[in-house]
């Protein structure tokens, strides 16, 4: 068994709230620097232009790139040959996103009962924590702050496996339309398919920590994310909703087994501020 | 090719804007998001004052980040506007001409817009490090409760946005998705 005293993923979260907030994933950049050549509409190639000045204002000034710093949602990757030592590792996770989010001034957008007083709780805490128990006897973290406007377009349908690809297809074209300008567009579409009502959530959420470029290993799957990046900028929204040939970046689709009544899947729309960092203890 | 505009915005002014114009704001504006709209609409209804006159004045949805040693405020980009739609037509009754946000609004507030000779702008969402650039003092004027929430009066210098509804009820949501639609 390897020790690993919980301070050190207290110091780790912390790092990764405040780097995750200030410093955009260059796979993203690139994907803007791409999307900003082949757009056709003049205005949104300035808003492209715009986005891509930000990230580098927020880059060298040590700044936030947006200001919705997100709840704090955790990937943690727990190693089955370590053992925690030290304090409770969910009360570590919290001081460190209470620390993060205070050093790094990041706003808090956390409330503390979601539908009578609203009252914000000032620290950002609690972190949205996932947690696998993984071979191995390291400790792995990804941080993927996550924005409310894009988390709001996001949706769930329990499809009927008759349904089909169609059907799929259908889904994620009405969710990004009906979406519109919402999310800040150019937007990441995570989809996830099949597995149960959390399963099919969690691997849509989890399909946005995938490289902008990689696809599906799975050739028929990786196929329908090309297909439906070509849908989806045929719907014309653009940068920021304001017409144009960039509505999305990139489609990531991940798959589970299902029920054999059931094809659920999710949709998690990611605004163009698609943050996330990791690092292993 | 930007248009400069002052703020508080005279009717003249938001006359000459045509959804798509690209604009440079200069002046003062307020902030203002879910909870602030929610205590100003029920302030009208209970006939108190507000915090501050309306008349002709913009309000930019926005909960900043908390400002750095050195900064006026922290990023500040646009939330999404529709969560506002709600109490805007009450707003405009009483003196507001401009709305700074992002993302879609409802037929009542374009009829609003167009009853007020009101305008729509948005800011670009996620851009916050960049528009707090423009943003050149802040300072919390009403509901310090509410934290990033608070109503702040902002000086901005050539703060960048962009028509979307005008005062004839033209929307760049859907004339630019119309263009380049396949």
């Amino acid at each position: 068994m390897r020790e690993v005293n919980v301070s050190e993923i207290t110091d780790v979260v912390e790092k990764l709230c405040i780097d995750s907030n200030y410093y955009l994933p260059e796979d993203v950049k690139k994907a803007l620097e791409d999307a900003l050549e082949g757009e056709e509409s003049p205005l949104g190639k300035e808003i492209l232009q715009d986005i891509l000045k930000n990230q580098e204002i927020a880059r060298t000034k040590n700044v936030p790139i947006c200001q919705d710093t997100g709840l704090a949602v955790l990937f943690l990757e727990l190693g089955q040959e370590v053992r925690l030592i030290g304090g409770e590792l969910n009360d570590a996770i919290n001081e460190g996103v209470r620390r993060g989010y205070e050093k790094g001034y990041l706003r808090k957008s956390t409330v503390d009962d979601p539908f009578m007083e609203r009252k914000n709780l000032g620290d950002n805490t609690p972190a949205i924590i996932h947690t696998k128990i993984v071979p191995g006897d390291k400790v792995k973290m990804i941080l993927a702050p996550k924005g409310g406007g894009s988390e709001n377009m996001s949706a769930l349908a329990m499809l009927k496996p008759s349904d089909g690809v169609e059907g799929i297809r259908k889904f994620v074209l009405d969710t990004v339309e009906k979406a519109g300008s919402n999310p800040c567009p150019p937007i990441i579409i995570g989809v996830g398919i099949g597995g149960t009502i959390e399963k099919t959530t969690l691997i849509a959420k989890q399909s946005l920590l995938r490289n902008i470029g990689e696809h599906n290993p799975n050739p028929k799957i990786a196929e329908l994310e090309k297909d439906l990046l070509e849908q989806v900028n045929n719907l014309g929204i653009g940068p920021q909703g304001f017409g144009g040939r960039t509505t999305a970046l990139a489609v990531h689709i991940e798959t589970f087994p299902a029920h054999i009544a059931s094809m659920p899947v999710a949709i998690n729309i990611q605004c163009h501020a698609a943050r996330h960092l990791e690092a292993t203890i | 090719m930007s248009k400069r505009v002052n703020t508080p915005l005279t009717e003249e002014a938001v006359k000459d804007l045509k959804a798509g114009d690209r604009v440079l704001l200069n002046g003062i504006i307020y902030t203002g998001r879910d909870a602030a709209h929610k205590r100003l609409a029920d302030m009208i209804d209970k006939g108190e004052g507000l915090p501050m006159d309306l008349r002709d004045q913009t309000i930019y949805y926005v909960g900043p980040c908390p400002a750095k040693p050195g900064q006026a405020i922290g990023s500040a980009g646009p939330t999404t506007s529709g969560r506002m739609d709600a109490y805007t037509p009450k707003l405009m009754d009483h003196g507001l001409r401009g709305m700074i946000g992002k993302g879609l609004r409802n037929q009542a507030v374009v009829d609003s817009i167009i009853k007020h000779t009101g305008v729509y702008f948005a800011a670009i969402g996620g851009a916050g490090a960049l528009l707090a650039e423009a943003i050149k003092e802040a300072e919390v004027i009403a509901f310090p409760d509410l934290g990033a929430e608070a109503i702040y009066k902002l000086r901005v210098e050539d703060f960048p946005v962009t028509v979307i509804i005008d005062s004839q009820g033209n929307d760049l949501y859907k004339i630019g998705k119309e263009q380049y639609k396949k």
